[in-house]
């Protein structure tokens, strides 16, 4: 056991944590925030898709001890009042099912549009291929990073 | 043959709705906070096939109106992504003429005296709760209207509502339903038969696209699933459960998983054996700690001694092939038109092949999990379940609670597809809560959910078509074998039951002279469940990838065929035909109730044919594969449209799917469903496989178990759904069977290979 100072949503937090206890862990267990889902546990679903230093990472593979200074946004962080373009754009175009994947989806999105605004079809497929949706939402998913990627406010 | 298969038993009995005033306690427990108002609930007596009256009267659902205005509106199914939480209390809703953006929902607990029954499975909550829902609405605007009617002065038949206001026709005089909440509660409920309901011209919601309720939630994370929900002073366990179905714990050495920071304790779990039963927990130990990590690794730590049971020495790979064997010899008759033998025997041409389809996990992306507290002799449960009422009598009956001391709450269920109508992982919740003294919240790993499902059962099939001088099919014979559901909870159970059957066999409606149907014993050595459309999966597969054989051997387009083989436009029935004491269950509704008709197959047919571009000229390559297939009430025809380049990699272009269900509640879910759907079949088409070795599955993860992601899944889906009125029917499962015949179909038209075995591999 140890103790790390990791900075989340902008706020400084300290927890005790063995020093291999993923990321996902500490965000759910010792954090209180749910809203990182846990899905496989070998990084293979992309439920629980986080930013560190605003690259996707998948926090159920990473552990504490390797956060360091790094600054780690989860879907709770990702926008003041639930309203990031991206986030609007999955309302727009109501691309939940059951949802539980959403959140790391999303994630993953919101680092593809940073990293390049004006993705191709290809480079969609690319980014989103490591997460999962056993509902099926890919259709709309692919349509709303367009969507949000196309600059329109989509919300009211 | 018994019925056995709890996915269509339990809505067997028709409905029949009565509204009464609920106590306001009733309401209050439920959490909404009223200071006066009107509330409602909506009860249902069971009846039997003649419509008499059995059983006692339940509540089903509960409508409130404050003093406020303020509209409540309680689910009482569980939502796991159809949207069954946004479109019952929408129906609602728009009868009663609400506001809806002011509308709000509560999840109701799992009480079988109050809501009726809960098991949202089976794709019928909008068959069944339709008309009440409807109802339940139009009888509380009539009580507004007869109370406004009385405070103003007016006749009642000058007044309408909208949009959460009673308003006068003839003028400007409006006010909201608040206003006459308190007086509407002290009148008289009006029979449901005397109130008028809308017509359709009128839906402000009905047949409309409205977005699902948890929408925000959900994209910002807010969205309360099974496994985020907490309890001051809650540990987590984490379970090692016996890897060979039935097995049992012989010894535990606990010393390394008790020296993990953070483990607190460590229990057995006693679980059913054999058989492994629906609503007993696997056998297993259990390691509780302070946090998900280290219950994880405490678990790892483990050192169990197993017993592993008869099941160790189980190869599902030798059982197939064993099975290929049995599946040509005569079987038990089940259902018999004409004579078979004799068609063949005049065959000018006989086709004949075997089909496998595999193992299948529910991989729901939220793995099993449970919340429990046992305290004072009550326990309270927070699970993703489907079937609540299910899982509150498992937990009293296995911690030895009467039922009435067990609470089950609904969470939202981060996917279901039928595993998490299974009380298992609830029951190990409850038991590790009452043996620790803590709250405890069980978390199953990707492994434990992949090696440890109830599972889609694997699939041997034969079929055998027979066409005449004539160029007529003039016989069909299908052989079927799979463990039985029915296998989990009796061991004797070694053939398809009646319900399984029904499930795209039994129903064949071809217009074929000779139609003979048998089933083979397979024995189950794991725990067989329901998975999204069930036995529908593989008998879809056969069926519509044969009918394509037959199409091409007779020198005619499959659609062409379809059409000419339906017939005329009629009601058809298979009970006559089934023999050996068989029924054909028509999942739960009387026939005449809801009939299979061919005309409604042949109009999604013709449309799929239209909106597709069937028989458009395409590049080398590429290839279109048409299916049909009823399924749950609902006719769906679907046309794929695929690519296969020289290394065989397969690109779906195009899905397009024709749905008659009636008339659509809520489009843009039956449009969610439809997308989904042929993304589930999807992976079970291309990707997903169980097998087992020495009794243990083989897979653990997402690398083993493969889903379908999104740079393979199809690329474009459209839905089109016929314009009806018709009594609705569910869409959950419906979507599924006849995507993947078709998908195999169309890979034929590109490749010319024919596929018999699932996942394709070409």
């Amino acid at each position: 056991m140890a103790t790390y100072t990791i900075q989340v949503n902008g706020k400084t937090h300290s927890v005790e944590a063995m020093e291999d206890m993923p990321l996902l862990w500490v965000l759910r267990d010792l954090l209180n925030l749910p809203g990182t889902k846990f899905g496989c546990g070998k990084a293979l679903c992309g439920a629980c898709t986080v930013h560190v230093n605003g690259n996707p990472v998948r926090s159920c593979s990473y552990p504490i001890s390797a956060v360091g200074t790094g600054s780690v946004t989860t879907i709770e962080g990702l926008s003041e009042e639930g309203n990031h373009p991206v986030q609007q754009a999955w309302e727009k175009l109501v691309v939940p099912q059951c949802g539980y994947c959403q959140t790391g989806q999303i994630m993953t999105a919101v680092a593809l549009l940073k990293q390049k605004p004006n993705p191709t079809d290809q480079e969609i497929d690319q980014a989103m291929q490591g997460n999962l949706c056993r509902c099926g939402t890919y259709n709309r998913i692919k349509a709303a990073i367009q969507l949000a990627a196309s600059g329109k406010p989509v919300l009211p | 043959m018994k019925k056995t298969a709890p996915f269509y038993t339990n809505n067997i009995e028709q409905v029949e709705s009565a509204i009464f005033n609920a106590s306001r306690r009733d309401f209050l427990k439920l959490g909404s906070i009223l200071s006066g108002g009107l509330i409602l609930g909506v009860s249902f007596w069971s009846c039997d096939s003649s419509g008499k009256k059995t059983g006692t009267l339940s509540t089903t659902a509960y409508l409130s109106i404050s003093d406020t205005g303020e509209v409540t509106i309680v689910a009482h199914r569980s939502e796991m992504g159809q949207g069954i939480r946004t479109s019952l209390p929408l129906v609602v809703a728009d009868e009663l003429g609400a506001d809806w953006s002011k509308v709000k929902i509560i999840q109701a607990e799992g009480d079988e005296k109050k809501y009726g029954n809960q098991n949202t499975d089976g794709s019928f909550s909008i068959r069944m709760f339709y008309k009440p829902m409807r109802e339940a609405g139009a009888i509380a605007k009539a009580m507004l209207l007869q109370a406004a009617a009385k405070a103003w002065g007016l006749p009642i038949e000058e007044l309408d509502t909208e949009n959460g206001q009673v308003i006068h026709k003839g003028s400007d005089k409006k006010a909201g339903f608040g206003e006459f909440a308190g007086a509407a509660a002290s009148l008289t409920i009006p029979k449901a038969e005397t109130v008028k309901l809308k017509e359709d011209n009128q839906f402000t919601l009905i047949g409309k696209g409205t977005p699902i309720i948890d929408l925000h939630d959900i994209v910002t994370g807010k969205a309360g699933f099974g496994s985020d929900a907490r309890l001051e002073g809650m540990k987590i366990a984490v379970i090692k459960h016996c890897p060979v179905t039935g097995g049992t714990v012989k010894s535990v050495n606990d010393t390394k998983a008790k020296a993990i920071p953070g483990v607190l304790q460590v229990i057995t779990i006693k679980g059913a054996g054999l058989p492994a039963t629906l609503s007993k927990p696997i056998s297993g130990v259990a390691v509780i700690a302070e946090n998900t990590w280290a219950a994880i690794k405490g678990r790892d730590a483990l050192e169990v001694e197993w017993d592993l049971g008869p099941n160790a020495t189980y190869n599902s790979d030798e059982q197939i092939e064993a099975l290929k064997k049995e599946i040509t010899k005569e079987g038990t008759l089940r259902r018999n038109r004409g004579d078979f033998n004799a068609a063949r025997a005049g065959a000018k041409k006989v086709i004949e092949h075997t089909y496998v389809a595999p193992y299948l996990a529910h991989a729901t992306l939220e793995p099993p999990c449970a919340l429990a507290v046992v305290k004072d002799g009550t326990c309270e449960i927070w699970a993703p379940t489907q079937n609540p009422q299910g899982a509150r009598d498992a937990v009293a009956n296995y911690i030895g609670l009467g039922a009435d001391k067990v609470k089950v709450n609904i969470t939202l269920l981060g996917g279901a597809f039928g595993r998490k109508s299974k009380p298992d992982f609830i029951l190990e919740a409850a038991w590790l809560a009452k043996e620790s003294g803590y709250p405890v919240k069980v978390q199953w790993t990707r492994e434990d959910d992949i090696q440890h499902d109830y599972y889609h059962a694997m699939s041997v099939q034969h079929l055998v078509a027979t066409i005449d001088a004539n160029n007529q099919l003039s016989g069909w014979n299908h052989h079927i074998a799979n463990p039985s559901i029915g296998a989990t909870e009796n061991a004797a159970a070694l053939q398809p039951d009646d319900g399984e059957l029904m499930l795209g066999a039994s129903d064949y409606p071809y217009n074929v002279p000779a139609i003979k149907i048998e089933t083979h014993d397979a024995k189950a050595h794991l725990r067989i469940g329901w998975l999204r459309s069930v036995r529908n999966i593989p008998q879809a597969f056969a069926i519509c990838t044969m009918m394509d054989e037959v199409a091409e051997a007779r020198g005619k387009d499959p659609i062409e065929q379809a059409l000419e083989l339906l017939g005329d436009d009629r009601n058809i029935t298979f009970a006559e035909e089934m023999v050996n004491g068989g029924s054909y269950p028509n999942y739960g509704e009387d026939i005449t109730n809801y009939p299979w008709n061919t005309g409604r197959m042949k109009a999604v047919i013709e449309r799929v044919r239209k909106e597709s571009g069937w028989g458009k000229k395409l590049p080398k390559g590429q290839g279109m594969g048409f299916a049909a297939h009823k399924s749950f009430l609902t006719y769906v025809a679907c046309v794929v449209e695929v690519q296969v380049d020289a290394a065989r990699k397969i690109t779906i272009n195009k899905v397009h799917y024709a749905v008659d269900c009636g008339l659509a509640v809520n489009t843009d879910r039956v449009k969610s469903q439809f997308e989904g759907g042929a993304q589930f079949s999807a992976s079970l088409a291309l990707k997903s496989a169980i097998t087992v070795k020495n009794g243990i599955v083989e897979q653990t993860n997402f690398d083993g178990y493969q889903l379908i992601r999104m740079p393979e899944s199809p690329k474009e889906i459209y839905v089109h759904i016929m314009e009806r009125n018709d009594k609705p029917t569910g869409v959950g499962e419906p979507p599924v069977p006849p995507f993947t015949p078709a998908l195999a179909n169309a890979i034929y038209a590109a490749t010319g290979k024919r596929v018999y075995e699932l996942p394709i591999r070409i």
